[in-house]
């Protein structure tokens, strides 16, 4: 009974949607029409309404009655069909996770992409115009959140690491497909039998370089579902978003050439020159725009309500100067994010922070929804010429190209490679070259309107095929041959510890080697980085905090917090765990320390840098995941059995190793931890409270570490109401508790909410 | 310019080649540097080492060096203590770092593993008992840490704790009370990075080609 009633509302939820949705389209498009007729009906009249519009003034008043409710709905049709777009875009993103079967075999992309054809089709069946992917609200307002997401969150350890083989396959492999393709295709059209003897070369060549280019957002849609494992991730994404620049130079050259209709050596020159014009122009504006909102972020502190908005605004505007000059807008806009992050988040507050983290989420969301399904009204819309030679030609060498060029490519790479990419790794990045909606538009804008048809039909039909058929078999198939996935990093510190470690290690062997290698470059940048640039971007005495402490910081503070969200009630017999650290201590007797207990200033310390510091491992984890924003291990970590198990354990080793000197003093120089009173799940064991003034030596850590704040005895008792927790139903609680606590800059909010800074 | 009289000959390489796994051109361009370091002497000392210029900003320097003379690092046994190698316990050292070579096998793998997990573990265990206790693995955090200059010990202190913490978790799990942790044998430092993936991490690109010319000659320059 409760199993039918379940299965029939998802589907009955997914019909009103999608019905609601058809409907909206069509109310979108028929005010175009409306509109028209009403304008050319209403000037004529304009005069007899005007005229009929005073004499009722100057005549009696009873003429007219007051229009107590009336419809003007040409005065809000715009934006009123943009928000209902876009609402009714998002309603078919619900709509799809309720229907588990379909969006488990299915990918997203390709469900809105057929949501927009149906859409497209119906407002088609009805004689309408409907809404097409312009060009410039593509290139200005749906790209740019994408990129800027992607480019924010980009994980930089990776990216650098692999950054020789994902340059050589964006630039060298680009090239490549677009001569191929283009090449080939011109010698296809010289078939007589396809009837298309009037594509010339050049038109070819530029047919070539628009669908060469692996897109960043299908690329996005699809590998987040599949959780592969980062270098692959990285690679094709990596390449998807550097062929930018490849792209636009080859588009931009072949354009003017095919106007021109010959080219010289002269101007195939200016084209390689061009190509690092735009490339490294684009970097240079990010860059230069990246610094200036680190800068700006640093004087931040008085108003933080404004912070996130720095960061985007600087980013789009870097994207948008980019776009001036013709550079590659998407390079400037992933160099400004990639520059500016390490100082905007050590300078803005945990809630700008998050803030951004989910506006930027939220927006390129959005932004891809509207994309696939505007692609899909666009195929039923936009004028086709379905040409068979053509279209098949072009998807076989499409994917033939691409296969040959990381086959070939490879071979070279891992010559240079520590980590060589096995044939599976080929396979993927070969089969996760997907087309996507960016060829769309630079096909959309060719002026020249009849091969301009053919080739957004051949288009089209390559989008289609890689999204659809790419993107639903990659899931199996990477099941198929075992890829490696994406490893579940649990975060610990000793490896971070043996991360720096390996890190200094081998760039002192590489010194002693003598030769100059990755490591030792990497070494003289955060020399520099940490000597000059932090000092100017970073404001204040955050400039000068290691890495290492963060780690530590944002381990300690998880077990706090499970801690804390465990149970006030792990009473921790601190006096009689001193006894067996002193037992470790057995080797070096003679030491003015027995026990390590952490001493009132380093728990300060740890506790300011702790909260100065948590966010930004805890991004470094997987935050560039669309989807998941709790796909980090501190959310993950919040369920209810391991809470209980780790419970134990925490106050097992806590009582074993750790003790603290719970004596709270004031200190002016703490940063507060302050909880949201609105978290009622938060209650607290009465019989603790008493104790917190007293004889603080049996709490806990967690409770010290909470009640540290509490200075003011008045306080504490309110401080108090964090205790136990209730697990399970209330992880995404625990988890933005665990926010709110970790990073607590002074946001000057209410004062009853946070205090500032003492 | 380091000059190739005195190299060995060509027999000698190829054994050396077989015994640490390098090529024949990598261990010329190795030898090369020897020389250089060692001002065209049979030997190597710590001063040579400690006169490269770039080291001096390595955090962990200290203990860099101190592995090219830690005879556990060595194939043959050496008395202790050793203040001078030859280009053979050179490239022993050095054959730790050397990238696994393509169509490795699972146990071989493992095996590679091992050997580069005990090179880390003999660097971390300075007083060669076989256990990394807290305060070795404090002393390695501190200098760690030292790279940046603002901190206090107690911090570093703190850190250490939190990963034996974690060590004594991953290994022993549960303990009792009166238990105590002794510290990290290479049993339980193997689980520990057991998925750190060190085979692949704990490597540098070897030249075939000979780049030593092009880089600074650090120690003439003393």
């Amino acid at each position: 009974m409760a199993g039918l009633g379940s299965g029939t509302s998802p589907r009955l939820a997914g019909f009103v949607s999608l019905s609601l949705l058809v409907f909206v389209a069509v109310i979108s498009a028929s005010p175009d029409n409306v509109d028209g007729a009403n304008e050319t009906l209403r000037r004529p009249s304009g005069d007899s309404l005007e005229d009929s519009h005073h004499h009722p003034r100057n005549s009696t008043e009873h003429r007219k009655a007051f229009p107590v409710l009336a419809f003007n709905y040409e005065h809000v049709s715009k934006p009123f069909v943009i928000s209902l777009w876009i609402l009714l875009a998002l309603l078919m993103k619900l709509g799809f996770h309720l229907i588990p079967r379909v969006s488990h075999v299915v990918p997203e992309s390709c469900l809105l992409i057929f949501v927009g054809l149906l859409v497209g089709g119906v407002i088609k069946a009805m004689n309408q115009t409907p809404p097409v992917l312009d060009t410039k609200l593509f290139f200005l307002y749906l790209l740019p959140p994408i990129i800027l997401d992607a480019g924010y969150f980009l994980p930089i350890r990776a990216f650098t690491e692999n950054m020789g083989t994902i340059l050589v396959f964006a630039v060298v492999g680009t090239l490549w497909n677009a001569f191929f393709i283009g090449g080939m295709m011109f010698a296809v059209c010289q078939i007589e039998a396809a009837q298309v003897g009037h594509v010339d070369l050049l038109s070819c060549l530029l047919f070539g370089s628009i669908i060469s280019a692996v897109d960043p957002v299908a690329v996005l849609a699809v590998f987040e579902e599949i959780h592969i494992n980062e270098l692959l991730h990285i690679l094709v994404f990596g390449e998807s978003l550097l062929n930018d620049a490849v792209t636009v130079v080859l588009y931009h050259l072949f354009e003017e050439f095919a106007h021109e209709g010959t080219v010289t050596v002269g101007d195939a020159l200016l084209g390689v020159v061009s190509f690092f014009v735009v490339s490294v122009g684009g970097i240079m504006v990010g860059v230069i725009f990246g610094i200036l909102g680190a800068f700006t972020s640093r004087f931040t502190s008085h108003s933080r309500v404004i912070e996130p908005l720095f960061v985007f605004l600087y980013s789009y505007m870097a994207y948008l100067s980019a776009e001036v000059f013709h550079l590659s807008g998407i390079m400037s806009l992933i160099a400004c994010g990639v520059i500016m992050r390490p100082y905007v988040e050590a300078n803005i507050s945990h809630k700008s922070y998050t803030t951004i983290k989910y506006f930027l989420k939220m927006w390129s969301s959005v932004s891809e929804t509207l994309i696939f399904i505007f692609l899909g009204v666009s195929t039923v819309e936009g004028p086709h010429n379905w040409n068979w030679i053509f279209v098949i030609f072009t998807l076989i060498l499409c994917l033939l190209s691409r296969v040959l060029g990381v086959v070939g490519l490879t071979f070279i790479i891992n010559k240079f490679r520590i980590i060589k990419l096995t044939k599976k790794d080929q396979f993927i990045v070969a089969y996760g070259g997907l087309r996507g909606a960016i060829a769309f538009s630079l096909g959309f804008l060719l002026t020249d309107t009849e091969k301009k048809d053919m080739f957004l039909t051949a288009i089209i039909t390559v989008i289609f095929f890689t999204v659809f058929v790419q993107g639903m078999t990659i899931r199996p198939l990477v099941e198929l041959l075992a890829v490696k996935k994406k490893k579940e990093s649990k975060a610990s510190i000793n490896e971070e510890i043996h991360t720096q470690f390996l890190d200094h290690l081998l760039t002192g062997i590489e010194d002693i080697c003598g030769h100059y290698g990755h490591h030792h470059w990497k070494d003289k940048l955060n020399r520099f980085n940490k000597t000059y640039v932090k000092k100017w971007l970073i404001a204040g005495d955050r400039s000068t905090e290691p890495q290492l402490i963060s780690f530590y910081n944002k381990m300690e503070m998880k077990e706090a917090m499970m801690l804390v969200e465990s149970g006030s009630a792990a009473k921790l017999p601190s006096l009689a765990s001193t006894a067996s650290l002193q037992n470790a201590q057995q080797r070096a007797p003679p030491k003015q320390r027995a026990i390590p207990s952490i001493s009132k200033t380093r728990e300060q310390e740890i506790r300011k840098m702790l909260r100065a510091n948590l966010q930004k491992t805890r991004q470094r984890l997987r935050s560039y995941s669309r989807h998941d924003l709790f796909s980090d291990p501190f959310e993950d970590n919040m369920s209810e059995i391991r809470f209980r198990k780790q419970r134990v354990q925490m106050e097992r080793r806590m009582s074993h190793y750790l003790t603290v000197p719970a004596n709270r003093q004031e200190t002016p120089s703490v940063r507060k931890v302050w909880f949201e009173p609105e978290h009622k799940v938060y209650t607290y064991d009465e019989s603790e409270s008493p104790r917190d003034g007293a004889a603080p030596e049996t709490s806990p850590d967690s409770v010290s570490l909470l009640s540290e704040s509490s200075q003011r005895p008045g306080q504490s008792s309110r401080m108090k109401k964090r205790g136990d927790a209730e697990q399970g139903a209330r992880a995404p609680d625990n988890q933005e508790e665990q926010q709110k606590l970790s990073r607590c800059f002074s946001d000057p909010g209410p004062k009853e909410e946070e205090e500032g800074e003492g | 310019m380091g000059s190739l009289q005195s190299s060995p000959s060509h027999p000698d390489y190829v054994d050396l080649a077989e015994k640490t796994g390098f090529s024949l051109e990598q261990i010329s361009i190795l030898h090369k540097r020897f020389k250089q370091l060692s001002h065209n002497e049979d030997k190597l000392r710590r001063e040579h080492l400690d006169q490269i210029t770039d080291l001096q900003a390595n955090p962990i320097r200290e203990q860099i060096v101190e592995a090219f003379f830690d005879k556990r690092n060595f194939y043959q046994d050496i008395e202790e203590p050793v203040n001078e190698i030859n280009f053979e316990n050179f490239l022993e050292v050095m054959s730790n770092f050397r990238p696994p070579s393509d169509n490795l096998s699972e146990e071989q793998l493992v095996k590679v593993r091992k050997e580069k997990l005990r090179f880390l573990f003999n660097m971390h265990d300075t007083d060669k008992d076989g256990t990394i206790t807290l305060e070795e693995y404090r002393h390695v955090v501190e200098e760690l840490l030292s790279y940046y200059e603002a901190l206090e010990n107690e911090t570093a202190r703190g850190i250490a704790d939190a990963a034996m913490l974690e060590v004594a978790s991953i290994t022993r799990g549960h303990m009792e009370p009166d238990e105590f942790y002794e510290g990290i044998t290479f049993e339980h430092f193997l689980k520990l990075l057991e998925g750190f993936e060190i085979e692949s991490r704990m490597s540098i690109r070897f030249m075939n080609m000979d780049t030593t010319t092009l880089c600074k000659l650090e120690c003439r320059s003393e």
